[in-house]
């Protein structure tokens, strides 16, 4: 019980950070259904954004974590401005090629410039941990779901209170009315993957002193955000923020109790068994953004 | 096996045909019948639901309640393929060609059903396929011929004008050797000669012992080339008889009126 | 003349090994011919039917390690006192059985994907490859996981009796490569050009208008994957035979990418689209290795790969083709039409 227990309490944790990582994509995927393979490379960037800051540059770890969901954004703008935006009506497997050109030049710009040694982030977090009765969490991962939570509902509140919001809301229900309408729709998709890649960024500056920083990171990160796309429904933020708990609990009661080498499969295994059985996804009926 | 039927019988019966979308009926107890060798239209204001019913005969929709049949044979639950392979075949309004390939291979395509190669057949290149292939070929051209548009066999389909597009479209539903024809809205859009082009073409199809089952808007194309008219509103059959009968009915009349008198 | 320029280069392609001292590139030969073949494959699926698989590498995997399994052997317990024993087979049955594993896998992904479509299915087939890879290096019972199967045997053909030979050296294994890269081209170009053929473009094309003339479309699509997985697991087999050594690695996404590469700037849809594309990928890191650090190769390969998406968004293949229509502007001809009145489909390059 005591385990399980220990299990739950890191799965919440993770589950915060999974939930960024698949409400950034469900964004991206669910509005303008670009199937984006460089959202893991922005998770990556945002952890070694943050080691660039606090470790290399050896200034405040805080800063680091604020320059990576900026820089996490700026970037998915750009990529956003350079590589799609010219591709706008293109068949979607041309789209797809570019997104894995995309992919492949960031990683490996991030190996040539970083080398493929894993990197760790020094905290200024106590090394004791915080103990609650049978479990205990280290203090990092506390301050790691407070913010995570934050991100989410700073998130939902973007989505639901602001015009950005209420722009990017129509133009996922109906792209040509919402055009008619006097949306501007090529800022709502530059936005959105601005947005999107931010929260990656922000899943990956937050776990990135959690695990360690490699170049290959992002990998299992876009995978993993796909399969909680999947659960939660096409622009479902709700969906993906309880898919992403439900993905993390999964593998932690899945490492736990059944193997730790299978860990990253049930991911996959989620997204196979679910789709086997409802191919439009679990919340189908639920696609919608907010 | 559909069964054979004596000239005159019945071919298409659709029972109590019922169609609900949430809480909007699109088709409500829909009864009637279509005969062999007959051409018959069916009319009625926009949203009538007679997409709703081709969507139905041809397996596009389940229904919410009753029964399709084809020469005795029940349709409902079957996929469209295996209605096409009884016979009951339909055109599209929109979706009506394969844009990226040539004339000539839109027909070859439609002919799918006459061909009889197996894998095998193919994979060892066996003199039996490409005799097959070669009647396919010759057949193809019979049909390009029949609608017209032979001199049209190597260009891409795509870059057609509209009214040759929608021929093609008849075209290919012809290559799939139907019984029974169902020709959703054929003249659309099509100016004065395109329309006549087709009047002559459903009357030579007719003629060649196909029934046919066809939508549409344009009220003389329609009124001169059936043999009987059936007209839907709100998802009823609220009248039936010859074309002279029903351009004089006052409930038909007060269906279209009620939202615009469309080229009648 | 259109007919008399395969067989040209096929006589180019087995006169190579006379004239050829290096060995490195005769190796860059085989394998980019064992690559080709795969890309084929993908081809089928991906190129005439539509289909958008990313995760062919998991046939080609599961051809390589089938193949492996049967020509090495393996003892496994499968649940509790439940244990498997295969005794080592000649390696030229690994061939058949790679393929016909590999073809039962696309038999699942086919039937898989009438369910689910567009960018779902490409999530379902990338995660397929992924648990397969994750498979082989956990249950490492059966396949050594990390550590690898090694000392796979070559291929020996012949016939008792009258004498046998086994494919020790390199220029023996690339006429083998070649062999099966013609049955493969000769298989896939008669499909393609067929009356099957036409119902696989056919629904790529417009799938409600193929089933409403009487295609029957989930058996043609199962009918493509199973033949390209199968083509892909031939291809697996050559491979493991060839380096005598496979591991998970071979699952990874990074060689379904290259496969996709060469078939997408080659030319999907066209007979001589994954040649060419695999020849200028096969080639390319032999070129740029003397100059570059991998990190910098891959770079250039992901910048070229935008490049080429972006300025010839059909491929190399079909802009090679249209190019002498572009030329003559005096006859209005629409693009990509190269058919006299006797059209047949199987001239369509």
């Amino acid at each position: 019980m005591d385990q399980f227990l220990q299990h739950l309490v890191n799965a919440v944790i993770l589950g915060g950070t999974y939930a960024l990582l698949g409400i950034g994509l469900t964004l991206i995927f669910g509005i303008m259904r670009v199937v984006n393979f460089t959202h893991g490379e922005l998770y990556a960037f945002g952890a070694y954004t943050v080691y660039f800051v606090a470790a290399a540059l050896g200034l405040d770890f805080f800063l680091g974590l604020l320059v990576a969901v900026v820089a996490g954004a700026l970037l998915g703008a750009l990529i956003e401005i350079t590589l799609l935006r010219p591709m706008r009506g293109a068949d979607i497997d041309t789209v797809m090629l570019v997104m894995i050109g995309a992919w492949i030049v960031m990683q490996n710009t991030e190996l040539l410039v970083w080398g493929g040694v894993a990197k760790a982030i020094v905290t200024p977090f106590p090394d004791s941990p915080l103990v609650i009765g049978p479990v205990s969490i280290s203090w990092l991962r506390v301050f790691v779901l407070v913010v995570a939570f934050l991100l989410i509902i700073g998130s939902y509140l973007i989505i639901h209170r602001t015009k950005l919001g209420k722009a990017m809301r129509a133009t996922f229900q109906d792209t040509d009315t919402a055009a008619l309408m006097g949306v501007n729709i090529r800022g709502v998709y530059t936005a959105t993957f601005a947005f999107g890649s931010a929260l990656a960024a922000a899943a990956g500056a937050l776990l990135g002193p959690v695990f360690l920083v490699t170049p290959t990171m992002g990998d299992l990160a876009s995978l993993k955000a796909f399969a909680i796309v999947i659960l939660g429904g096409l622009g479902n933020i709700t969906g993906a923020t309880i898919g992403g708990f439900i993905l993390a609990l999964v593998e932690e009661i899945g490492a736990g109790y059944i193997s730790s080498g299978y860990r990253d499969a049930m991911g996959f295994l989620i997204i196979i068994v679910v789709l086997l059985f409802k191919p439009t996804g679990l919340f189908a009926r639920a696609e919608r953004v907010g | 096996m559909p069964r054979r039927v004596a000239p005159g019988e019945v071919v298409l019966s659709i029972e109590h045909l019922a169609v609900n979308f949430g809480g909007l009926a699109a088709l409500a107890d829909l009864n009637f019948t279509v005969c062999d060798g007959e051409i018959v239209g069916l009319i009625g204001p926009n949203g009538a639901g007679k997409t709703t019913a081709f969507n139905v005969f041809t397996g596009f929709l389940s229904p919410t309640n009753g029964e399709v049949r084809y020469r005795g044979t029940l349709l409902n639950g079957l996929k469209p393929h295996e209605i096409t392979a009884l016979g009951l075949v339909r055109t599209f309004q929109r979706t009506s060609i394969f844009h990226n390939n040539s004339v000539f291979e839109n027909v070859l395509i439609g002919l799918h059903r006459r061909g009889r190669s197996t894998l095998w057949d193919t994979l060892l290149a066996m003199p039996r396929e490409k005799a097959a292939e070669r009647e396919l070929a010759e057949k193809a051209y019979d049909i390009l011929r029949l609608v017209g548009l032979e001199r049209r066999s190597a260009e891409l389909a795509g870059t057609l004008p509209y009214g040759e597009q929608r021929l093609l479209g008849i075209a290919l539903a012809l290559a799939a050797q139907p019984s029974m024809l169902l020709l959703d809205e054929p003249v659309s859009g099509m100016n004065a000669n395109e329309t006549g082009r087709v009047m002559k073409l459903v009357e030579s199809i007719r003629a060649s012992g196909v029934t046919i089952l066809l939508v549409e808007h344009d009220m003389p194309m329609v009124m001169q080339v059936s043999d009987r008219i059936v007209v839907l509103n709100y998802g009823r059959i609220i009248a039936e008889g010859a074309p002279a009968v029903i351009q004089g009915n006052p409930e038909v009349i007060r269906a279209y009126l009620g939202e615009g008198r469309k080229r009648a | 003349m259109k007919r008399a320029l395969p067989a040209f280069w096929l006589i180019v392609i087995l006169t190579i090994p006379l004239w050829l001292q290096d060995q490195y590139i005769l190796h860059i030969l085989i394998t980019t011919g064992i690559f080709i073949i795969a890309a084929m494959s993908l081809n089928l699926l991906l190129g005439y039917t539509g289909q958008l698989s990313l995760g062919h590498v998991a046939f080609f995997g599961i051809g390589a390690y089938a193949s492996a399994l049967t020509t090495l052997g393996f003892d496994v317990e499968l649940f509790s006192g439940f244990r498997v024993v295969h005794e080592p087979w000649p390696a030229v049955i690994g061939f058949f059985v790679g393929t016909a594993v590999a073809g039962m896998s696309g038999f699942v992904i086919g039937r898989l994907s009438f369910k689910v479509r567009g960018a779902y299915f490409v999530i379902v087939t990338i995660s397929f490859a992924e648990v397969t890879r994750l498979v082989a290096l956990n249950w490492v019972e059966l396949t050594q996981g990390p550590l690898a199967l090694t000392n796979i045997p070559p291929y020996t053909l012949g016939f008792p009796g009258l004498g046998e030979y086994t494919l020790w050296n390199k220029t023996a294994y690339y006429y083998l490569v070649v062999v099966v890269g013609v049955l493969a081209y000769v298989i896939i170009s008669r499909l393609v050009g067929s009356r099957i053929g036409r119902a696989m473009i056919a629904l790529k094309e417009n799938e409600t208008l193929a089933s409403s003339v009487g295609i029957d479309v989930t058996r043609y699509l199962v009918l493509a994957a199973v033949v390209s997985a199968a083509v892909a697991g031939g291809a697996g087999s050559l491979y493991a035979h060839y380096l005598k050594i496979v591991d998970p690695d071979i699952f990874l996404f990074i060689y379904t990418v290259t496969m996709v590469i060469m078939v997408i700037t080659g030319g999907k849809g066209t007979l001589a689209g994954p040649i060419v594309g695999g020849i200028i990928f096969g080639f390319l890191p032999v070129i740029v290795r003397p100059i570059a650090a991998p990190a910098v190769q891959w770079i250039l390969y992901g910048g070229l790969m935008i490049v080429i998406v972006f300025i010839l968004p059909q491929g190399i293949v079909p802009a090679v083709q249209r190019w002498p229509a572009n030329r003559t502007l005096s006859r209005r001809k629409p693009a990509g039409v190269a058919l006299a009145n006797n059209s047949n489909p199987s001239d369509r390059q």
